[in-house]
């Protein structure tokens, strides 16, 4: 276990260099002069920050000597100053808004697979009948539909029509005065439909995931022997199919997280939550350089530590990864 | 052993047509190409035309999908924004399944140290939330279309490229690899002529799915301001109207989300169906 989560972190290195090298290229990416080219043609960015973003990015400066330095203070988290009017530490913008959008991509990660898993094995269980031929349709449904068009929909059901639910933000104006339960419950309303959008995003690929794991597992020999034995078919499913059809989910959970993060952009966006993804969202409509790259880093970084941890999970569930004997 | 061309007609065209939902895919697509081509004659209103007396209409027989806050038909907008999306699914696809088929089948054919960095770049670019990162680029070029499908095309060939990769190391190891390289045959011909048309099947499938997959994300950047700019009208930008009188005028937001809804689902059935007739571990 140990030799294996030794081999698991000694390919970080690598991976990170790649992330900071292409989030350096972006930086890079404007023809000719970066900065001078992009500030011409944008009025929103004044003389004074152009200066400090060539003064931050070393712009004047050989390229290997520019990316050194920034990925020294990258290290740092030195992420640099907004350019915004407040002009605070990137880092201090991000980190007040990133335990919104982790809480809340993971409360969707987790309402995800309690949907997705009970949905794959009904499906898988009963192969070929309506009810599969349904589930397989809501998949495809679920596929199609893009996110942000549902928020509109639930926005306009649940916030216009039947006013049942708040249709942006966190709190409603003035809870402060609220007693806790109360301030809690108004979040939850609150949090409603934002989760339910983050989650149903890869829903419907998962729960096909966890459909195909299922029927993979069930055509497996030792399925047939409990079935033998006179096993009854709850204990055959649940209990020896079921540990390791969910095997792959934990890969698939760390694989899910790059589009929670990405997708948060848009439903922060639309239901106004003060999270990273509205904060980035902001940040790319005022070409507040220095809070784009921090968010693009961060990101990259929340998905590798994401991967890293499904990844160790995995081994401590499946023997035959940590022995380094592989998967049949 | 069949040729290829008799396979196609024996084999695959029968499977795929066998598949109601993958015809069904195919019949959405085709139609959905044909109102792209000859939008302009679909069309009553043109659909940039600004009339200051029909603002925000519910749908009638004269607006079939009503108008938005200038008065525009929102069904002429829907119907030119089959063209934006189209052009944007199949240039940012191509680009992807382009990028990924050369890596893939080069990391393939060669192994060793080429395949073990080129792999590692697809793991790192796995590892950047897409969209922050076509967000960043957009950030520090301008929106602009053409951007939107080469920045989406540069991040999606990942998937592409591991699948090429894998259908050419099995088929590295053929024989009819092996006689090619005995009557002389240079690595370039080996790889485009005897490799490529046997490993081309997963582009295929994935090339059918980057289109849906590449819709979805420029209706998302138009609809967030940062894609297709008015008054070029997208089914995303016509979205961003619909959320500001959402409460007043649903149907800006009914229609062109149909529009997303249906032609995504058109190009999943049918890159599902093509990948089910391509694969002969399923049977009919």
């Amino acid at each position: 276990m140990i030799h294996y989560l030794f081999k698991r972190l000694l390919m970080l290195i690598p991976l990170m260099v790649g992330i900071t090298l292409i989030t350096f290229t972006v930086v890079h990416l404007a023809p000719g002069e970066p900065v001078e080219m992009q500030m011409a043609m944008n009025p929103k960015v004044g003389k004074e920050a152009r200066e400090r973003l060539r003064k931050f990015y070393g712009l004047d400066r050989p390229l290997q000597e520019q990316y050194f330095t920034w990925v020294g203070r990258l290290a740092r988290l030195d992420l640099g100053r907004s350019f915004s009017t407040d002009n605070r530490p990137v880092r201090d913008k991000i980190t007040e808004r990133l335990p919104i959008t982790l809480s809340l991509n993971i409360i969707a990660l987790v309402l995800e697979f309690g949907l997705a898993v009970p949905i794959g094995i009904l499906a898988a269980t009963h192969r070929d009948t309506l009810l599969d031929k349904g589930i397989t349709v809501f998949v495809f449904v679920g596929f199609a539909v893009p996110t942000f068009w549902l928020a509109l929909l639930l926005m306009y059901l649940f916030g216009v029509k039947l006013n049942w639910l708040p249709i942006s933000g966190l709190h409603t104006l003035g809870s402060d005065s609220y007693g806790s339960i109360r301030y809690i419950g108004d979040m939850a309303r609150h949090l409603c439909m934002p989760i339910l959008v983050a989650s149903f995003g890869s829903l419907a690929g998962l729960s096909r995931y966890m459909r195909s794991s299922m029927l993979n597992v069930i055509g497996q020999d030792y399925i047939t022997t409990a079935r033998a034995k006179g096993l009854s078919e709850r204990v055959v499913i649940y209990k020896h199919a079921l540990r390791n059809a969910l095997l792959p989910l934990i890969t698939q959970a760390g694989l899910a997280i790059p589009g929670l993060i990405g997708g948060s952009v848009i439903f922060e966006t639309i239901y106004a939550i003060p999270g990273m993804g509205q904060l980035f969202y902001q940040a790319v409509m005022s070409r507040d350089y220095p809070v784009v790259m921090g968010i693009v880093i961060i990101g990259a970084l929340l998905t590798l530590i994401g991967n890293l941890v499904a990844d160790i999970c995995y081994a401590v569930a499946d023997p035959r990864i940590r022995e380094g004997r592989g998967v049949q | 052993m069949i040729g290829r061309h008799s396979y196609i007609r024996a084999v695959f065209w029968p499977r795929l047509a066998h598949n109601r939902f993958a015809v069904a895919g195919a019949v959405v697509v085709l139609l959905m190409l044909a109102v792209a081509l000859l939008a302009p004659l679909i069309v009553r209103f043109s659909p940039n035309e600004i009339n200051a007396w029909a603002v925000l209409e519910p749908p009638s027989l004269k607006h079939w999908f009503g108008t938005d806050d200038l008065g525009r038909d929102v069904f002429s907008r829907v119907i030119f924004g089959t063209r934006i999306s189209l052009l944007v699914g199949f240039v940012a696809a191509g680009i992807a399944v382009l990028i990924g088929t050369i890596l893939g089948l080069v990391s393939g054919f060669y192994g060793g140290w080429i395949d073990n960095i080129l792999m590692r770049i697809v793991d790192i670019m796995f590892c950047f939330p897409t969209f922050f990162l076509i967000l960043a680029v957009i950030t520090f070029l301008r929106p602009s279309i053409w951007y939107i499908m080469i920045v989406i095309g540069l991040t999606g060939w990942m998937g592409v490229a591991r699948l090429v990769r894998a259908e050419t190391l099995s088929i590295r190891e053929m024989d009819y690899i092996m006689a090619a390289r005995c009557i002389g045959c240079s690595d370039r011909r080996i790889i485009f002529r005897h490799i490529l048309p046997n490993a081309v099947s997963p582009a295929l499938v994935a090339a059918t799915l980057g289109i849906a997959g590449a819709i979805l994300t420029e209706s998302a950047l138009s609809f967030l301001g940062i894609g297709v700019q008015p008054p070029t009208s997208s089914w995303g930008n016509i979205l961003t109207s619909g959320k500001d009188y959402l409460e007043f005028a649903w149907w800006l937001s009914l229609f062109p989300g149909l529009a997303i809804l249906v032609t995504v689902l058109a190009y999943n059935l049918l890159g599902e169906g093509i990948r089910d007739a391509l694969d002969p571990r399923v049977k009919r």
